[in-house]
């Protein structure tokens, strides 16, 4: 609430273009309110479920599960709640070094009892360019000084380690500040507030923590180490070893399985084991017995258990079509992004089998064990969980990735593909890298985020198809597309080494060797199974387009030049990452993880930085704008606009404002490189 | 013999169609990768759908090119197999040594071949996974005896086979995973008029040779541009013409297991 309501004064004053000083004095009210609603908030022992269960009126399940989680289920909510009264910035500070202006607006504390009765629309007001005018922020000046403050928002941006030494009062006033810039991107809805942000930079305590900011990020490390972490998550892709015939070795294999910070089950409503990331049927039997038990506990109530919390592991349970499928976590994720977890799952099924097949082998037979059918699939299943386990941005944001490639370059390959497309073609797409290229496609159709991620997954997640060299013909549905039939896929890697092959007519094989960065696969879907000879034959033509116009060059070149580091995006940035997500184009962007995650763990850690905000800034009931939040180990920044999300994370010295400055030279960079970091549109027939 | 086409008249170059059928898991793929590329992968993921290889085979007297589809051996993908067997001009049909029932889903696909691929195709039956077993002849030529393998190094499925509980126990060296005896693949083979090797992918024991065999019983006037050479028999059957005609010829010069005689691989 608190960063809608900064966001809601920011507009405000870009309505009123007024000089520096006095569109910051309207903002130092608000940051008052924010302390009083840390408070509020520290007392009430409330956080974002706390909250949502007192709204929800969901399911008993799942009202349970979040008192618990409200209490210890992920660190932050633990950490959160043992630090509930979080350490209040002296208030006075602010208004002194403020202005007085600013406690007049706060004197509106009648408008506390307002707040309460209608918490949603102070916090709803998500539509920045709606409250340009000055009413709008004297509006949004009481809720928030009311220090009714939503617990959520409070919660949300103090959630993570409350005890970092950030939440000094100064931080705090600049942290206000930094929202201003924020809105200054040219061009979107925000701009209308544009000025605001040079004003707002000649702050001296502005230029103060900008300062201090910069002094200070050298020296910390955004991620200390966490030792018992670390080795935790090394060992959570490790096979588990079967018990042996003796059970000697039982009770050490139970305990390596649960230990395992992440699970996935699928089984059927029947309770057959389907699918177990961790272990065999001899350890999870019993589990999956105990799930089914609960779930169909819940079932003949008429209800539906959606999730549950025990200690720090979430259960969170999704239903599909005869299926249970169970993700259990310790990471803290939240309940949607698991779900989202599952969904992706359970479309890799329907990709294996369809829709309708998958009902009628349950309608024929209840007890049917589907591993059967589904034989070959769990490599698929596994490399997407461990996708999940070890933080997938795609995942996150549900977006696609996209070679960062000169607009005239991807026009080149658009039109190439356009003129080599054959008459069976629906989809044709190059990917390079892991990265989307080019796409070309009918009109009317347009490719699924999540049917893209299923097929990235069997390319470049395992091994199935690399390896089997040459060509492959696969046969699969696309749910996204259509869940009730199969469409057929040809698929070719180039090595980016292989350019002198093509002797006579030597088909492509892959040569074992080749670096996963330098793949270039050509990916062609066709409805009709037959045509595997026109594709091949369309994939002839593409290649030696591509080779021929200079374009094969430039993508090998944009892939082996990799993501651009942090600093060649906004140079001196104190930002350590970022994610960011252009919705109407449904891809993202991001730049390298060296140097600052490098390494497994430090990916993970971010990842969950990102988990958090994201899930902070996409609670049903908070509609954040802007969120900020302060821990240990970093300061991190999420963004929402109807055009974007950006998510950003700093080390944990870094000054709000220089993060916020930051953010917003990012959101200039990707509107600047919009056509080159992103698809736009594609090639359309 | 890799070398010949380089320096007299191009020898008359053909492409024969192979498909590779077979249950999941008894290893077509490795075959298949350790005849294109000389390579074995453990714990190889399974196949999906289809994949298509090409790779040459020098004959003396005419290069043969095959077009090889290494299908999945999943049941569900079983529907799709007609179209890449349809116009097949040669099929292996893969079972594993050390896995019973995978030898009866191998006499399905061969019956399924004799009913609905194109008459003459050239079948040859593979028992893999040799390496599993422990048979000591060091010679990969003994006919009627088609040992050469290594002893089992305690590795066991190349791919993730449901092995049976017996088969993972055999980890040592002084066990044999085998199942399937040699004269029981060999007896079914030579009922149903087809090749037989027993071969391992992960040492490369027969690999070639199968290949080998099979462009050499492909008849000639199968082959387009093909000339008139030494005569392949109608069938499947007598390689090179210099054996028993109902048995398979493995008495090739084969000297060490990696080798690619005869194939540009």
């Amino acid at each position: 609430m608190e960063e809608s309501k900064e966001s809601q004064k920011e507009s405000g004053q870009a309505g009123n273009g007024q000089p520096s000083p006095e569109s910051s004095k309207p903002r130092t009210p608000e940051q008052e309110a924010r302390i009083p609603g840390n408070g509020g908030n520290g007392s009430s022992g409330t956080n974002v479920e706390g909250r949502e269960e007192a709204q929800d009126n969901a399911l008993v399940a799942e009202t349970i599960s979040r008192t618990v989680h409200s209490k210890d289920s992920s660190e932050i909510d633990r950490e959160s709640s043992a630090e509930t009264p979080p350490p209040l910035p002296p208030r006075p500070v602010n208004l002194e070094s403020t202005d007085a202006q600013n406690t007049l607006h706060l004197s509106g504390k009648q408008a506390r009892p307002k707040l309460q009765s209608h918490p949603t629309t102070a916090v709803s007001l998500t539509d920045i360019s709606t409250q340009v005018n000055n009413e709008g922020i004297r509006e949004t000046y009481p809720s928030t000084t009311g220090g009714l403050t939503s617990p959520l928002s409070v919660a949300s941006q103090f959630n993570n380690r409350f005890g970092s030494p950030k939440s000094s009062e100064t931080e705090d006033t600049a942290s206000i500040k930094s929202y201003v810039p924020t809105l200054e991107t040219g061009g979107d809805v925000e701009s209308l507030l544009g000025e605001v942000l040079g004003n707002g930079q000649q702050d001296p305590a502005w230029r103060f923590m900008t300062a201090q900011g910069e002094n200070q990020n050298a020296a910390d490390e955004l991620l200390p180490e966490d030792a018992a972490f670390e080795k935790d998550f090394q060992k959570e892709f490790k096979e588990l070893e079967a018990i042996n015939a003796e059970g000697t070795n039982e009770e050490a294999v139970l305990d390596a399985w649960t230990s395992r910070m992440k699970h996935f089950l699928i089984l059927s409503a029947a309770g057959k084991p389907i699918y177990s990331r961790h272990g065999d049927d001899n350890i999870t039997s019993g589990y999956i017995g105990i799930i089914q038990t609960i779930i169909s506990f819940y079932q003949n109530a008429d209800d539906t258990l959606k999730s549950f919390t025990a200690g720090d592991v979430k259960f969170v349970v999704l239903s599909k079509t005869s299926l249970y499928l169970v993700a259990i976590s310790r990471l803290g994720e939240s309940d949607g992004q698991l779900r989202a977890q599952l969904e992706a799952l359970y479309m890799q099924i329907l990709s294996t089998l369809t829709l309708p097949r998958l009902q009628t082998i349950f309608s024929n037979r209840p007890s049917s064990d589907l591993r059967r059918p589904l034989s070959g699939t769990e490599p698929l299943l596994s490399a997407l969980a461990d996708t999940f386990t070890r933080g997938s941005p795609p995942t996150l944001l549900s977006a696609l990735e996209c070679l960062r490639l000169r607009k005239s370059h991807r026009q080149v390959i658009d039109q190439t593909l356009l003129k080599t497309r054959t008459e069976n073609l629906l989809y044709g797409l190059i990917v390079a890298g892991g990265r989307l290229v080019s796409v070309v496609r009918p009109k009317k159709h347009s490719l699924h985020p999540s049917d893209l991620q299923l097929i990235f997954n069997m390319l470049f997640e395992t091994e199935g198809v690399k390896t089997a060299g040459g060509e492959n013909w696969i046969p699969l549905c696309l749910p996204g597309f259509n869940n009730t039939g199969f469409l057929y896929m040809y698929v070719s890697f180039l090595s980016a080494k292989e350019d002198e092959n093509e002797d006579e007519s030597q088909r492509p094989s892959t040569s074992s060797s080749f670096n996963k960065e330098e793949e270039v696969a050509v990916l062609l879907i066709s409805p009709k199974k037959e045509s595997f000879y026109e594709m091949q034959q369309m994939r002839d033509d593409v290649v030696e387009q591509l080779q021929k116009n200079g374009s094969m060059d430039l993508i090998k070149a944009a892939v082996r030049r990799g993501r651009p580091h942090v600093t060649d995006v906004v140079p001196g940035t104190v930002l350590r990452h970022f994610l960011y997500k252009s919705k109407a184009n449904v891809q993202f962007a991001m730049p390298s993880f060296e140097p600052h995650f490098k390494g497994l763990v430090a990916r993970r850690k971010l990842l969950s930085i990102y988990h958090t905000l994201h899930a902070n800034v996409h609670s049903k009931i908070s509609h954040l704008k802007v969120h900020y939040c302060v821990s240990r180990d970093s300061i991190s920044l999420a963004w929402t606009t109807p055009l974007f999300e950006l998510y950003c994370v700093a080390g944990p010295s870094a000054s709000r404002g220089a993060l916020a400055q930051s953010a917003n030279k990012v959101v200039q960079w990707a509107r600047k490189e919009e056509e080159r970091i992103f698809i736009i549109g594609g090639a359309v027939f | 013999m890799a070398d010949s086409r380089g320096s007299a008249a191009p020898k008359p170059s053909s492409s024969v169609k192979l498909v590779l059928l077979g249950e999941s898991a008894v290893g077509k793929s490795s075959l298949v990768l350790r005849f294109v590329n000389n390579d074995f992968q453990e714990n190889k993921e399974p196949t999906i759908g289809a994949a298509f290889l090409t790779q040459k085979c020098n004959l003396p007297t005419r290069t043969i090119k095959f077009e090889i589809w290494d299908t999945a051996g999943q049941e569900r993908f079983a529907s799709l197999a007609p179209m890449y067997y349809r116009n097949a001009q040669s099929a292996l049909v893969v079972y594993d040594l050390t896995k019973p029932t995978s030898l009866t889903k191998a006499k399905h696909w061969v019956a399924e071949l004799q009913r609905q691929a194109s008459p003459g195709i050239v079948i040859a039956l593979v028992g893999n996974k040799l390496d599993l077993t422990n048979e000591t002849s060091s010679s990969t030529g003994a006919s009627a005896n088609f040992a050469g393998s290594e002893d089992a190094a305690g590795e066991s499925e190349e791919n993730h086979a449901e092995a049976d509980a017996d088969a993972d126990a055999d980890d040592e060296e002084t066990h044999d995973a085998r199942k399937i005896s040699t004269a029981e693949g060999k007896a079914y083979a030579d009922e149903e008029g087809l090749l037989f090797f027993e071969t391992s992918a992960k040492t490369g024991t027969n690999v070639t040779d199968v290949f080998t065999a099979i462009a050499n019983a492909i008849p000639e006037h199968t082959l387009k541009g093909g000339r008139g050479a030494a005569a392949a028999a109608q069938g499947a059957l007598g390689a090179r013409g210099d054996a028993d005609p109902s048995r398979v010829n493995l008495n090739g010069p084969r000297k060490d297991v990696g080798a690619k005689e005869g194939c540009a691989c």
